[in-house]
């Protein structure tokens, strides 16, 4: 019997019919695949993406100069200088960023006492050579005027948890 | 002795000890903000609470004396609730702006809230806000931080003895101020800012530029003035950040004076980073072979004679011998490390040291300053005194310029004629100085800086005499020098040799074309218009007066840039340690000089600095006991003779400005614009185009 069976098998391909018919009905189920860069997927609001210098909604920097990202950095890539600005303020004169040795670890946004240096949702930001990866102040500030909006809101969205 | 219980620790302690202080005997902490161990005891601040058995609350440790059979508790549940609340208060009115505040990172109440504090705030009511006050040139004030500790008011009252700063209303309302709205007239005013324990009075030359976990510490010693107080170069990378005094009982005890703490921005500008050499009358860069080449063309086939070397105020050590030793194979005994033109004989250790040391002002009962101003010229010195003055029992007197010295003194005299009046016993102030015990003698550059030099030395070694100023269990007779590099130079026979000429004879022979090279060790202080037509090495750190005279400018290092040895003014030699390293092309100046004399064919036989020390040693042994003071032997010194009636002078004018480092400071520029007529020197002209 089992010679039979094995033989009617292979007569009538039932192996090969099932097996398209599985390949077939995926046809039919939604797609799990993103069309990037076109479409994207969805990442969380706790997201350690590139980083970006914060400003109030009056245009006011938020860097204070307190220095403690600096401090806190495990991979030394951030460099800041310091003095008092023209109406006594305290601010950087200098604030770099060399991402090439950032590891992501989000300690920096994590010590900022005023949320100025926070990690964005971006995280396209490949370049052609090395130097370009080396951010400064002009940079980042305009990278924070660039994600001002989704920052706000994933902070917002973190409060509860801070 | 009472003997007491602290912790169940049994201690006996001298009388009169406060339980604080047994219980940092005991190796207890015991936190605190207005105690301070060299000021007086307010016990304003709280912070010290403990627990006395059979006392019905806390105590403050600070205040209270050991007494027999106290049983002390330091860190039970009582003492730990009345500390936490202590803290609470201070930190009602504290704005917490830790940030951006300059002492975040070395505060006291930072780190105490992290032992006392209360992890959120339970103060709904606004906070007190204060406006910040000037107070000169050197502090920053951020008033509202202020917890009213009063150390600052107790420092420049007690040990500055300038009574400019202090506290007005009461309660809440009580502010720390200046009388009314001025700079802190005052040598010392850097130390408020140390004596601070929060962040309310700051370095207004070192605000924001840097934070204390990023700097470099390097222990060193100071040059600005012969006093050579120990102090710490905090740096980071290759720039001075800041310098601050090191504890040293017998020198600067835990202070230090602004010129000396804020003249580092100096150490920035006029900087020579390269050697130039002089074409058709101007400096034009060149390389060390080129330089050295131009100075080994010049001296070659020169008679000794016809060369000369002066050193400078800033000048270490190692390079005085170096430069010494060479000029010794090319045949010069033409040197002098006296630039400022001061006379005196160096022939008795004991007739240019300051031999009682900067702590036996303590012991003295009766205090003599002939021809010197101590407050500008050895601030630490003059602050010595006036600890020792409000130690009480002391008769001060003062022969030369009449100035404030911040104690009072009786001035019997302006001239050596007093100096004579009192060696045969005619002068008033004599009966005085016989009836002391331990009498002394502070003789000040201003002496010495006049013809008759060797004279006035040897009236006052006289006076010395007279009144037992040389016994074997006292040395009352004391010279004040005024450059960090003299004693050095001295002991190191920086001196004329056989035959050879001093610092005024090398001047008329370069003037008169008797002298051709003049080589200069950092000396700018000399009137550079008499060098003549002589061919000028100018070796040192700054373009000042010397280099804009120069032919060859071998650039060397400051004394933050060089592991060198400088001898205070008491004959105690000490090593200044490298915190940066010399800009551009410059070198170690001992490593320059004995670069030349390979170029010159006299090669120094020493290629490390421990050799060259070695030899150093060798020469005089008192370079081998570092730190330490060796006694000077007591023998005639001076050249006795007929003396100028003229008054003494003090050589230094203005306090802020002494030497090429602070003539390129910037701080010390803004502090002789605002303080310099405040104390008593020139203010300065203001003319029409001043704001």
């Amino acid at each position: 019997m089992a010679f039979l069976d094995r033989a009617a098998r292979s007569l009538f391909l039932t192996e090969l019919v099932g097996g398209l018919a599985l390949t077939f009905s995926y046809m039919f189920k939604p797609k799990v695949t993103l069309n990037y860069p076109y479409e994207k997927g969805p990442i969380s609001s706790r997201f350690r993406g590139e980083h970006v210098l914060r400003r109030y909604a009056n245009g006011e920097e938020r860097c204070i100069a307190c220095k403690l990202c600096e401090a806190v950095c495990p991979a030394l890539a951030i460099t800041i200088e310091a003095e008092p600005r023209d109406d006594g303020s305290r601010r950087t004169t200098r604030y770099d960023i060399d991402m090439t040795k950032c590891i992501y670890c989000g300690l920096c946004q994590e010590a900022c006492p005023v949320d100025a240096v926070v990690m964005g949702p971006n995280f396209e930001f490949s370049t052609e050579n090395r130097e370009e990866l080396f951010y400064n102040k002009q940079k980042l500030l305009a990278n924070g005027d660039r994600w001002e909006a989704e920052i706000a809101q994933n902070l917002a969205a973190e409060a509860p948890y801070r | 002795m009472p003997k007491l219980t602290i912790d169940g620790i049994e201690i006996e302690v001298e009388a009169g000890t406060s339980i604080l202080q047994a219980c940092e005997q005991l190796g207890i902490e015991i936190p605190r903000f207005c105690y301070h161990e060299r000021l007086s005891v307010p016990a304003n601040c709280r912070m010290c609470l403990v627990e006395m058995e059979r006392a019905p609350k806390p105590v403050a440790s600070c205040a209270m004396p050991c007494g027999d059979g106290m049983v002390v508790k330091t860190n039970s549940e009582t003492v730990l609730k009345a500390r936490k609340g202590v803290m609470e208060f201070l930190l009602i009115n504290h704005p917490l702006d830790c940030p951006i505040c300059d002492q975040g990172g070395e505060c006291d109440l930072q780190d105490q809230a992290m032992a006392y504090g209360f992890d959120r705030g339970r103060y709904g009511e606004n906070k007190r806000a204060v406006h910040d006050k000037y107070m000169g040139p050197t502090i920053q004030t951020a008033m509202t931080r202020c917890i009213h500790c009063t150390r600052c008011v107790r420092f420049i009252n007690e040990v500055a003895g300038v009574p400019d700063v202090g506290a007005v209303n009461r309660g809440e309302h009580m502010e720390i101020t200046t009388f009314v709205e001025k700079a802190i007239g005052s040598e010392l005013s850097g130390n408020l800012a140390d004596v601070c324990p929060v962040g309310a009075l700051l370095h207004k030359p070192y605000s924001f530029t840097a934070r204390p976990w990023e700097l470099r510490k390097t222990e060193s010693v100071d040059v600005l003035d012969a006093v050579g107080c120990n102090i710490r170069v905090d740096t980071r990378g290759s720039e001075v950040m800041r310098v601050l005094p090191r504890v040293n009982d017998d020198i600067n005890e835990e202070w230090l004076n602004d010129k000396s703490r804020y003249a580092y921005d100096g150490l920035k500008r006029q900087r020579l980073d390269r050697p130039y050499v002089r074409k058709n009358g101007k400096l034009v860069a060149v390389s060390w072979q080129e330089a050295f080449a131009t100075v080994a063309a010049k001296v070659k086939g020169l008679p000794g004679n016809r060369i000369a070397a002066i050193s400078g105020d800033l000048a270490d050590v190692e390079s005085q011998f170096a430069l010494k030793e060479l000029m010794g194979r090319l045949g010069s005994a033409n040197l002098d490390c006296r630039q400022d033109g001061a006379r005196f004989d160096t022939s008795v250790r004991a007739g240019y040291l300051f031999n009682s040391g900067i702590a036996g002002i303590e012991k003295a009962d009766v205090i003599l300053l002939v021809g010197t101003n101590p407050r500008w010229e050895a601030t630490l010195v003059n602050a010595r005194i006036r600890k020792r003055y409000l130690a009480g029992g002391v008769k001060i007197a003062l022969i030369g310029e009449q100035k404030d010295l911040t104690y009072p003194y009786a001035h019997i005299g302006t001239g050596p004629d007093a100096l004579q009046q009192l060696s045969d016993g005619t002068h008033a102030f004599a009966e005085t100085l016989r009836n002391a015990k331990n009498p002394m003698l502070i003789v000040g550059m201003g002496a010495f800086q006049r013809a008759d030099g060797l004279a006035v030395q040897a009236a006052a070694r006289v006076v010395g005499e007279v009144y037992g100023m040389f016994r074997d269990d006292w040395a009352g007779f004391n010279v004040l020098h005024t450059a960090a590099a003299r004693v050095g130079g001295i002991e190191a026979g920086f001196l004329p040799g056989e035959g050879g000429r001093d610092i005024h004879g090398i001047l008329d022979g370069a003037s008169k074309g008797e002298i051709d090279v003049v080589y200069l060790l950092g000396a700018d202080e000399i009137d550079t218009a008499r060098l003549g037509k002589a061919f000028v090495v100018y070796q040192g750190h700054h373009g000042d007066a010397g280099a804009h005279r120069a032919d060859v400018i071998l650039p060397g290092a400051a004394y933050t840039e060089k592991n060198a040895v400088y001898v205070n003014t008491e004959g105690r030699p000490q090593l200044a340690r490298l915190a940066a390293f010399p800009p551009g092309e410059a070198r170690e100046d001992w490593k320059i000089v004995r670069a030349l004399s390979e170029a010159v064919g006299a090669t120094l036989p020493y290629d490390t600095q421990t050799q060259l020390r070695q030899r150093l040693m060798g020469v005089n042994p008192i370079f081998a006991a570092v730190n330490a003071m060796t006694p000077a032997a007591w023998a005639p010194f001076g050249v006795q003779g007929a003396v100028d009636p003229a008054p003494f002078v003090s050589p230094v004018t203005n306090f802020y400005m002494t030497d090429p480092i602070s003539r390129a400071s910037v701080t010390m520029a803004n502090c002789t614009e605002a303080l310099a007529g405040a104390v008593g020197g020139p203010a300065q002209e203001r003319t029409g185009t001043h704001g």
